[in-house]
């Protein structure tokens, strides 16, 4: 039996694609100027990484060590096209906000990442899991550090949500501060790194504080 | 038969036969799932491409110009080696306006793509960008979703102002400049002009008159 707990602690926090792993950051520093950018560059990929990961399971006793890579980058590629013709069919709105970024998912190297790491290797519905709980753990990267990038660079949060959700998430976008001037360093790459280097800081004093309760606990313990 | 077979055992999958089979084969099952979504998705994406044309021709030329199909009504012209797409309105069969894109060189390497509107005497109807690479927060005030700039144009001809004060106001023009970006309006302002100037020097073909005209 798999693990299921386990993968969805490791794909949301404990081996995050961007928090611990520092994977996928190209897309990132592109797409993070807002949340509700991140958030649909996340929702895509984690459908993408979502796919991937089941083809790839499921074709995994077929597929020849010696050539597995291309094998797998031949099927990420065309999942890819696929959700790109489907996204521009069928939700147009959404494809004029991300159009240019789904391309991008190809070159995210979480995707093939998971696929050699996990997929190749695991059963088919815990290759899923592990797809859908990377995926979410990146999207929940990405709303965090778009999120953090539009309050300081904007002022606003989620705006234009209902461009890529639909009129009843209106009610999620929020200005913060009227005539509000902007901070442009935020918006540009530059301010992607210092968000995400403060978030990796942050993520990082968590792990030692709980780390050194942890410790304390258990030397209390052998002490009674 | 027998091959097929020793591909199924383990031992069998570590030949060359096998590994380009299972290449071969992977290609031929991504490439018909990709062109089933192609025959499934044409037809949808070309109406949602329509729409979109539909949508940015309707800001730059008012609907009142036209009772046509303006998005079929193209005619494309040689411009200096440069093939332009110019939509025709017409109302009652005569051309009250045309539309077509001009592009000028943004900040840096990048190309801003807009759309002009032109109505038979020359003067501007509107102009919108319909694609750029400029710096956030800097150049992308050409955006009507950022700054009101680029509807100063709405109304101006090659004679208004005049040729030579066709540029930004550093350069001695009428139009503003933004804070901290220069080589973006000044590079709109040039294309526009250029877009005026491409309708004066195929006026008669634009407007459908160069045969005597249809009324």
């Amino acid at each position: 039996m798999s693990d299921y707990r386990g993968i969805f602690a490791d794909g949301l926090w404990n081996n995050n694609v961007v928090l611990t792993q520092m994977l996928a950051l190209c897309p990132l520093m592109a797409v993070t100027t807002t949340a509700t950018n991140g958030l649909g560059m996340g929702l895509a990929t984690t459908g993408v990484l979502l796919a991937s990961n089941l083809v790839i399971a499921s074709l995994r006793d077929f597929v020849a060590q010696e050539v597995r890579i291309p094998v797998f980058v031949l099927l990420i590629a065309s999942l890819v096209t696929l959700a790109d013709m489907a996204i521009n069919a069928w939700l147009h709105e959404l494809y004029k906000v991300l159009g240019l970024f789904i391309p991008l998912i190809v070159v995210n190297c979480c995707v093939l990442g998971r696929a050699e790491s996990f997929a190749s290797r695991q059963q088919v519905l815990a290759s899923a899991a592990d797809g859908l709980a990377m995926g979410l753990g990146y999207t929940l990267a990405l709303v965090l550090i778009g999120s953090c990038r539009e309050v300081l660079g904007s002022a606003t949060l989620f705006a234009h949500a209902s461009l890529l959700l639909g009129d009843g998430f209106a009610f999620l976008e929020t200005t913060l501060i009227q005539d509000y001037k902007g901070f442009l360093l935020m918006l540009l790459p530059p301010g992607g790194f210092l968000v995400l280097g403060f978030l990796l800081a942050g993520k990082r004093a968590m792990e030692q504080a709980a780390k050194r309760s942890k410790v304390k606990e258990e030397f209390h313990c052998s002490v009674q | 038969m027998t091959v097929l077979r020793h591909w199924l055992k383990p031992e069998g999958r570590q030949t060359l036969g096998y590994h380009a089979a299972l290449l071969g084969g992977v290609a031929l099952l991504v490439s018909t799932a990709i062109s089933v979504a192609d025959w499934l998705t044409r037809v949808d994406i070309t109406q949602r491409q329509l729409e979109d044309l539909q949508a940015t021709l309707q800001q730059v030329v008012p609907a009142s110009y036209y009772d046509n199909d303006l998005v079929r009504d193209t005619v494309t012209i040689n411009d200096g080696g440069r093939a332009v797409t110019v939509y025709r309105a017409r109302r009652k069969g005569q051309v009250q306006a045309v539309s077509y894109q001009v592009t000028a060189p943004g900040y840096g390497s990048s190309e801003m793509v807009m759309i002009v509107g032109v109505d038979r005497n020359g003067t501007l109807l509107g102009v919108r960008v319909i694609s750029h690479a400029e710096t956030p927060g800097l150049g992308d005030k050409i955006e009507t979703s950022k700054s009101d700039w680029i509807l100063g144009f709405s109304g101006r001809s090659l004679n208004d102002p005049p040729p030579d004060r066709w540029g930004v106001k550093k350069d001695g023009g009428v139009f503003d400049q933004f804070t901290g970006a220069t080589i973006t309006p000044r590079g709109v302002v040039k294309a526009v002009k250029g877009g005026l100037e491409f309708f004066t020097s195929h006026r008669a073909m634009l407007l459908d008159e160069s045969s005597g005209g249809k009324g």
